[in-house]
């Protein structure tokens, strides 16, 4: 059934150990089964695009990787610490794994400079010095270093959201993971967030994304991972899915996405 | 009817000084206490915390279903007995007036400050928490940087709303023989038989005093306003 293709980009002993296993992940709503024995690998350096129709799974998936959502049976590994109740593992992972919103969710009181400090200097211990100015480096990587004085309520939806990528950024993570990033952006900006992300996925970050933007997925990913009703049910090379799909459920969801 | 004369108001300012000294020391200390427990009770109910969350939910539901002054008269009577009971042989320690007034002030205002605050707690985003979550903020710094600050924001108007009430409900303390500007006020009247010259002067401070507050309160419910778009 799962056909499985690690395809990394970057060669050399850093892929000996994958940035992120999962074992037979399940996870139940009530009665609900949100997520049905998943297994998946990612190997460091690789970019994998999740998709599939709503209420698949895919939003529980990548937030069960840093732990927002708990899961019920199976492993999770990230970055080598594997995730249970052991507040050591989960802080370890939530400081080495950085997390982009659907509705950015930057913090409304704080300014972007602000924004981008506080998880350094208060979940990190790094001085406020130093982090000013790996904040000031990544907001002029996504192109706001101008907007830093400014509070989220100011900035258009795609500026917010890049800053939120910047925020991620400061921990300095080893491993992004973008849940529908630009689901709730106006159209007009979504590129803007899609190109910031490029760019990453281009420098080596380990990224996961959920996303219905095909376009990005054909352009950067390393891997598709289709998923149904809380399982993968196939995934392949970008090439490979969109080209030629192996199941009837992904044939019917490219249909209705892809027109 | 005898002529309005209010040389009366202006011999005794001094007195009445004291006595409005007293109302806005009442109110800051019942303010400041009641914002520290308020907040404690809060948090107790907001993060379901055992066996804390149930009693701060009864110690609120109980303070707001008795009127100030009869649980004024419950700590000046019951509590020395208490006391008393307990560490000094049955005989009554009395905790006077003062006392009183402070700590039942605090505790009564603490109840209904906490009630402002669950709400300003609820109003808050699921995403706020996720993000701060993600960023590995531990749950004291969630809430000391990220939560409490927005919670401040979107309540202040309400809470110094409250706190209006309560410097206007100082003036209970009468009822212990404590001088608060009433007090001074109708002390001053009965002696010398200028009670109307006297209660319009007080009721004068009472209104510039809470028409202050009220503007601000118009001014910090515009400004979170037009901070709300995030």
């Amino acid at each position: 059934m799962n056909m499985h293709l690690p395809t990394p980009r970057l060669a050399g002993p850093a892929q000996a150990e994958p940035a992120i296993v999962l074992e037979g992940v399940t996870k139940f709503y009530g009665g609900f089964r949100a997520l049905n024995h998943v297994d998946l690998e990612v190997a460091r350096g690789e970019t994998v695009i999740i998709c599939g129709p709503s209420g698949s799974g895919k939003s529980t998936l990548i937030r069960c990787l840093n732990r927002i959502e708990t899961h019920d049976r199976g492993r999770i590994v990230v970055n080598g610490h594997e995730l249970t109740d052991a507040l050591k593992d989960i802080a370890a992972v939530r400081r080495e794994v950085g997390m982009v919103f659907q509705s950015f969710n930057l913090f409304p009181h704080l300014t972007i400079l602000e924004n981008c400090m506080l998880a350094p200097v208060q979940a990190r211990g790094i001085s406020r010095r130093e982090a000013r100015e790996t904040a000031m480096h990544f907001l002029s990587k996504v192109r706001i270093p101008d907007q830093a004085g400014k509070y989220p309520g100011q900035l258009s939806g795609g500026q917010q959201q890049r800053v939120a990528i910047a925020r991620a950024l400061c921990m300095r993570p080893q491993v992004m993971l973008f849940d529908e990033p630009t689901s709730a952006l106006d159209p007009e900006m979504v590129k803007e967030v899609l190109d910031t992300m490029v760019g990453l996925a281009g420098e080596g970050m380990t990224m996961v994304c959920v996303t219905h933007e095909m376009g990005f997925a054909r352009e950067v990913a390393d891997r598709v991972v289709f998923m149904d009703k809380g399982a993968v049910v196939e995934q392949d090379t970008p090439e490979r899915f969109f080209s030629a799909p192996a199941s009837e459920r992904a044939r019917e969801f490219l249909r209705q996405v892809i027109h | 009817m005898s002529q309005l004369d209010f040389s009366v108001v202006f011999d005794n300012l001094p007195y009445l000084w004291q006595g409005l000294r007293f109302s806005l020391l009442l109110t800051a200390v019942a303010f400041a206490a009641g914002m520290v427990l308020g907040t404690g009770l809060a948090l107790l109910q907001h993060l379901e915390v055992p066996v804390g969350a149930q009693l701060a939910r009864g110690y609120v539901a109980l303070i707001r279903s008795i009127p100030l002054i009869l649980v004024l008269f419950w700590f000046f009577f019951l509590v020395p007995l208490m006391l008393g009971a307990l560490m000094n042989g049955g005989r009554p320690m009395p905790i006077g007036g003062v006392w009183t007034a402070f700590i039942t002030f605090s505790l009564f205002e603490a109840a209904y400050y906490s009630e402002i605050i669950r709400v300003g707690l609820r109003s808050v985003s699921k995403g706020q928490y996720e993000a701060a979550q993600a960023l590995s903020l531990s749950t004291y710094k969630t809430y000391r940087f990220v939560i409490l600050p927005q919670v401040v924001r979107v309540t202040s108007p309400i809470i110094l709303n409250q706190t209006i009430i309560l410097f206007q409900d100082t003036s209970l303390v009468y009822v212990l023989s404590l001088t608060d500007l009433v007090g001074a006020a109708s002390k001053l009247a009965q002696l010398n038989g200028r009670l109307v010259e006297m209660y319009l002067a007080v009721a004068a401070v009472y209104l510039v005093i809470c028409c202050t507050a009220s503007q601000l309160v118009a001014y910090l419910r515009r400004r979170t306003q037009l901070n709300q778009n995030r």
